[in-house]
């Protein structure tokens, strides 16, 4: 540890979360907007109400990701036919069809990444909530991995937006999308806003807290 | 000697005279501070005219062409977008515009707008707003996801018919490296005290 200084709101200080300019934070009352004098974004010492608003969108986030993975994402009609695809039974049909690899992808990106996405906030919001904040290092890694690999799940709303525009009437067959895409990607923006929500310096604040 | 504090866990450091081409860490959390690059401007303004290039080669040429028999589809970027306008899917649509089309086209748009003036010592009017939301928009631009998602459709339709990559699928997937390399060329550090310098 440098030793020297602490953390820039025990100095009195706030740092610009666009510019990273280190500025004075003035002595006002809480109702008074502050600005960076370099870039002019408004400034907190910690962003505003992350616990509240990091748990709403995680719940809005996990009630979408239900109808997501229950209701079809595409809708497929060839002669005569009609065949209703889940994401699972997308994964399914990679499977069987020899192309695991394409399988293993879409499931990873589209099941168990929100999955997991929606674990590690929890543990993180659990940790600063109770104060339970045991190996902060480690925290702040898994917030920096939910926040990297959260716009992968986008994966198959783009896929069905491609099917959607190559197989068009005419050819073999007719994709339209299910109502499932819209939920899943009301999943995956939900959970980037959460997690861009979420302020990682409030689990180094508990582990000062503890010292003092 | 000045002074920044860690954005992920908020420890204030001192920052001594950097080196080019150097990362400095925080002691504490050990997120990077910031990196400092060579040649930023000159860099960044010649990925971002490659980019150009190529964007236009991949909004404009055939994306996918999709042979079965004698039937051959033709698809590019902006007509799947607007095949999907017209089906009435218009979030999906709106999604597929955004944040493949215009946020890509935009960032490389507020690169060429923020270090065109600042290779010359001049400061573009609105300079600190566009470089705010180039920061802000970077996770929104997921061309890269796209590309994956290409790649599963192809094998997804194999079984249907012969896919052809057009030559947009090729400049798009070269875009995406391209625009990588122009956006970390940028130093921010840099920028930031350059655009305050002069206002």
């Amino acid at each position: 540890m440098s030793g020297k200084y602490g953390s820039a709101k025990s100095m009195g200080l706030v740092s610009c979360h666009d510019c990273h300019l280190l500025s004075r934070w003035p002595d006002a009352d809480a109702s008074q907007l502050v600005y960076c004098p370099r870039c002019g974004s408004e400034l907190h010492q910690r962003k505003p109400n992350s616990l509240a608003r990091t748990w709403a969108l995680l719940l809005a986030a996990m009630i979408f990701y239900i109808p997501a993975n229950v209701l079809p994402m595409t809708v497929t009609s060839a002669v005569g036919s009609v065949q209703a695809d889940t994401i699972m039974s997308g994964v399914i049909y990679f499977l069987h069809s020899g192309s695991w690899e394409i399988g293993l992808v879409i499931f990873v990106a589209s099941i168990f990444v929100p999955f997991m996405k929606f674990m590690i906030l929890i543990y993180l919001l659990i940790s600063v909530q109770f104060k339970l904040v045991r190996q902060p290092k480690n925290l702040t890694k898994l917030y920096r991995l939910t926040e990297a690999v959260g716009r992968w799940s986008m994966l198959d709303v783009y896929v069905v937006s491609i099917l959607i525009a190559l197989v068009q009437l005419g050819v073999l067959a007719e994709i339209s999308a299910g109502p499932a895409v819209l939920y899943f990607a009301l999943v995956v923006i939900a959970t980037m806003l959460a997690a861009e929500s979420f302020d990682p310096r409030l689990i180094w604040d508990v582990v000062e807290e503890k010292h003092e | 000697m000045h002074k920044i504090a860690c954005h992920e866990c908020d420890l204030v450091h001192d920052i001594p005279p950097m080196p080019e081409r150097a990362a400095a860490r925080c002691v504490r959390c050990g997120s990077v501070l910031f990196r400092t690059r060579r040649n930023s401007i000159d860099r960044t303004l010649a990925w971002t005219f490659a980019g150009l290039v190529l964007y236009s080669i991949a909004v404009s040429y055939p994306f996918l062409a999709m042979k079965s028999g004698s039937i051959v589809q033709q698809t590019s970027l902006l007509s799947g977008v607007e095949q999907l306008f017209n089906q009435k899917i218009i979030l999906l649509a709106t999604l597929v515009l955004l944040t493949c089309v215009i946020l890509p086209l935009l960032q490389l748009l507020s690169l060429l707008y923020i270090f065109i003036p600042l290779k010359f010592n001049l400061k573009s009017r609105f300079a600190v707003p566009v470089f705010r939301l180039l920061g802000q928009i970077k996770p929104w631009s997921m061309m890269e996801i796209y590309m994956l998602g290409i790649l599963v459709s192809i094998v997804k339709l194999a079984k249907m018919a012969t896919i052809v990559p057009g030559l947009a699928v090729i400049a798009f997937g070269i875009l995406i490296f391209v625009l990588t390399f122009a956006l970390s060329s940028v130093d921010q550090h840099m920028v930031w005290e350059r655009l305050e310098r002069d206002s």
